[in-house]
């Protein structure tokens, strides 16, 4: 070595040293240079809140967010399941197709076979999955546009579900479990331990992590920065819970100043417990995994990911088989809330489905988004579809305004983009 | 003189009926800067691309530390310590910097990503650097500098204690404040004991970082000289082919 430095070379830091008010600085320098993230789909989603909670008296009741819930959720798995290749700068437009032909072939097979239920989901899952691997084999390996593969099947599809159900034919679903997941509830109970479940959860993630830093000898944030995000994390969860504990259901009037007796409708609807857990597994996976990391890599940069000795036909083929997959689990949901299948079902959704991950802030060239960017653009336009209805607009003003929340969520990140950015915007 | 890290010795490369490399020399030693220069369809990267296992050659022999070696496939190249940065540097600019250094190649427990582990190694790296440039490692590479995306780069293919670092036009993009940066740490990398191979078309550059230039002409090693016995003129003559270098090859 020809010299020592005077002074040791100033420490490399990485954003987690600081007091709680750095911290926080950093977060809004952050928020300024345009990593925004889900910030302008919860602020929208909180003004919408707050604008229907005036104009409709019926809005803000524990009835009508329990609607609210079982309307979104399946345009939010939907969403959720376009972000896995939405992330590589991909897309399927076959995801609503796809989830109404696995929705048709479950009803067919229980209705006209008598296939055990649960059998019947397994197969209309695996429909999903070979349909996923269908798609990946024709973009990754053979190297055809997926916009272009997945229009194809998007047409071929409401063919072949037309072909399972039969003309004009509509099937009830008379399996007890499946119409369960959106009309029943868990018991009150219920609620409550799987909000501690998921708290329990949260903390011991949380915790793990900082000890996982500690060993490695790394900086780790503020602790009370910690304990503070639980904390709402926790509070939001038992006002939630406690809201859908009450009893919902509309009162029958009185007679001789006695209440008519009615059926209780009280706890939380059984389909937000699956929603949580599987957007709760797909955030591990992609934040956790290297399959995770490796799929934001493909995304931002395929010929990178190339080089760094990642298989990107396999990152992309593992990407549309979750997506299809997934998009059955939307299928399953929709089938659950109307009651019926149809030849049409699940041929409308899927650009609603794009729409909920653009206004939730995924980035459709890809690299950029989380699940729950998803999760929260679909909140915000059943939000919409829900309280113009309760407004008695007609359809017509919904798509309006729907379209134009969209266009407003993507100028947004475009110019927060360009400001912070330059060049980079996009 | 020691053992060379790297002895190429009548490399032969042909694509077709077109011979790139007509057996081509070239040596590189640990601790060195060697410069690899020649005008555009020399050579060069192809002579590069058979180091990194891209394009294996046709002929000639590899030697790694005196012993023969034969480099097919990436991952042998950098199973023996070989790494190359691109010109177009390939990093994911929506992931941050420990992101893109440890990509393909991250520490996990338990199934799951080590990122403390990853953290600690990236910042202990990029000092053993002496980068002063770098705010946080966990900056996205969309918020970096062309200069921060060369560091970057670079400090990537030293992550693995790498042996031979080939860099391809590491100070093309850049501007002069930057190039200056690049053209240090490319300094302190052979310091710390690296073999360095540099291409560039930047005799200014080549002047103030090389040990060694080696001079490709129509895909033949016609000049490998000590940057202390030569000067730019008589380089640029090498290079065009207008003056013979008659002295003896390092």
């Amino acid at each position: 070595m020809t010299s020592t430095p005077a002074t040791p070379p100033p420490t490399i830091g990485s954003g987690h040293e600081g007091s709680i008010r750095e911290q926080f600085t950093a977060y809004f320098r952050g928020i300024r240079q345009g990593e925004m993230g889900a910030l302008p789909a919860i602020g929208g989603f909180v003004v919408l809140l707050i604008l229907f909670t005036f104009l409709s008296s019926s809005f803000l009741t524990p009835l009508n967010i329990a609607n609210l819930l079982t309307q979104a959720a399946t345009l939010m798995m939907l969403a959720m399941a376009l972000v896995f290749v939405i992330l590589l700068g991909e897309i399927d437009l076959s995801a609503g197709v796809t989830s109404g032909v696995s929705a048709a072939l479950f009803v067919v097979l229980v209705h006209n076979y008598d296939v055990n239920w649960i059998a019947a989901i397994l197969i209309a899952l695996a429909t999903g999955l070979a349909i996923g691997f269908f798609i990946g084999f024709f973009v990754a390996r053979v190297g055809i546009p997926s916009f272009v593969v997945t229009l194809g099947l998007f047409l071929g599809f409401q063919g072949l579900q037309l072909i399972i159900i039969g003309t004009g034919g509509v099937y009830r679903v008379e399996t007890p479990e499946v119409a369960a997941i959106m009309n029943k509830n868990l018991p009150i109970l219920w609620g409550w331990i799987g909000l501690a479940i998921a708290i329990a959860l949260a903390v011991l993630t949380a915790l793990w992590d900082r000890a996982r830093r500690a060993r490695a000898g790394v900086a780790n944030r503020p602790a009370l920065l910690m304990w503070g995000r639980l904390a709402l994390i926790a509070i939001a969860g038992a006002l939630f819970v406690a809201m859908l504990s009450v009893d919902r259901a509309p009162s029958r009037g009185s007679l001789n100043g006695v209440p008519i007796a009615h059926n209780a409708i009280e706890g939380v609807p059984i389909v937000v417990p699956i929603t949580v857990a599987i957007l709760w597994a797909g955030t591990f996976i992609l934040d956790r995994t290297r399959f995770g990391r490796h799929l934001y890599a493909v995304g931002g940069n395929p010929e990178a990911a190339r080089r760094a000795g990642i298989k990107v036909a396999s990152i992309r083929m593992i990407a549309f088989v979750t997506c299809s997959t997934l998009a059955v689990v939307a299928g399953i949901f929709d089938a659950s809330r109307i009651g019926v299948v149809s030849a049409a079902s699940g041929s409308q959704i899927v650009l609603s489905g794009v729409a909920a991950a653009v206004v939730g802030g995924v980035s459709l060239f890809g690299g950029r988004g989380r699940l729950t960017h998803a999760a929260i653009g679909a909140l915000v336009i059943a939000v919409i579809a829900n309280g113009l209805g309760l407004l008695g607009l007609p359809a017509g003003v919904n798509f309006l305004v729907t379209g134009g929340v969209l266009i407003l969520a993507a100028s947004f990140d475009a110019v927060s983009r360009k400001r912070a950015g330059g060049a980079l915007a996009r | 003189m020691d053992v060379p890290v790297i002895e190429l010795t009548g490399i032969v490369k042909s694509f077709g009926p077109v011979d790139v490399l007509k057996g081509v020399d070239l040596k590189a030693f640990a601790g060195k800067v060697t410069a690899l220069v020649g005008d555009n369809g020399a050579g060069k990267s192809t002579l590069v691309k058979g180091l990194a296992g891209v394009q294996p050659y046709d002929g000639g022999t590899v030697k790694y530390d005196g012993q023969e070696v034969h480099l097919h496939t990436p991952r042998e190249a950098s199973a023996l310590g070989i790494e190359v940065v691109y010109q177009d540097l390939a990093l994911a600019e929506n992931l941050d910097i420990v992101q893109n250094m440890f990509l393909g190649r991250e520490e996990t427990r338990f199934g799951t990503m080590d990122e403390g582990t990853m953290e600690r190694q990236a910042s202990e790296t990029l000092q053993g650097l002496s980068v002063r440039t770098v705010k946080s490692v966990r900056q996205k590479v969309s918020s970096l500098s062309g200069g921060q995306r060369q560091t970057v780069a670079i400090a990537r293919s030293v992550l693995k204690n790498a042996k031979v670092v080939i860099l391809d036009e590491p100070t093309a993009a850049l501007g002069v404040a930057q190039t200056e940066q690049v053209l240090n740490l490319v300094r302190r990398l052979a310091d710390s004991g690296v073999a360095v191979i540099i291409i560039s078309h930047n005799l200014v550059d080549v002047f103030k970082v090389a040990d060694y230039i080696a001079v490709l002409y129509l895909g033949t090693m016609v000049a490998s000289v000590a940057t202390a016995d030569t000067n730019s003129d008589d380089v640029v003559g090498y290079i065009t082919g207008s003056k013979t270098y008659e002295g003896k090859n390092v």
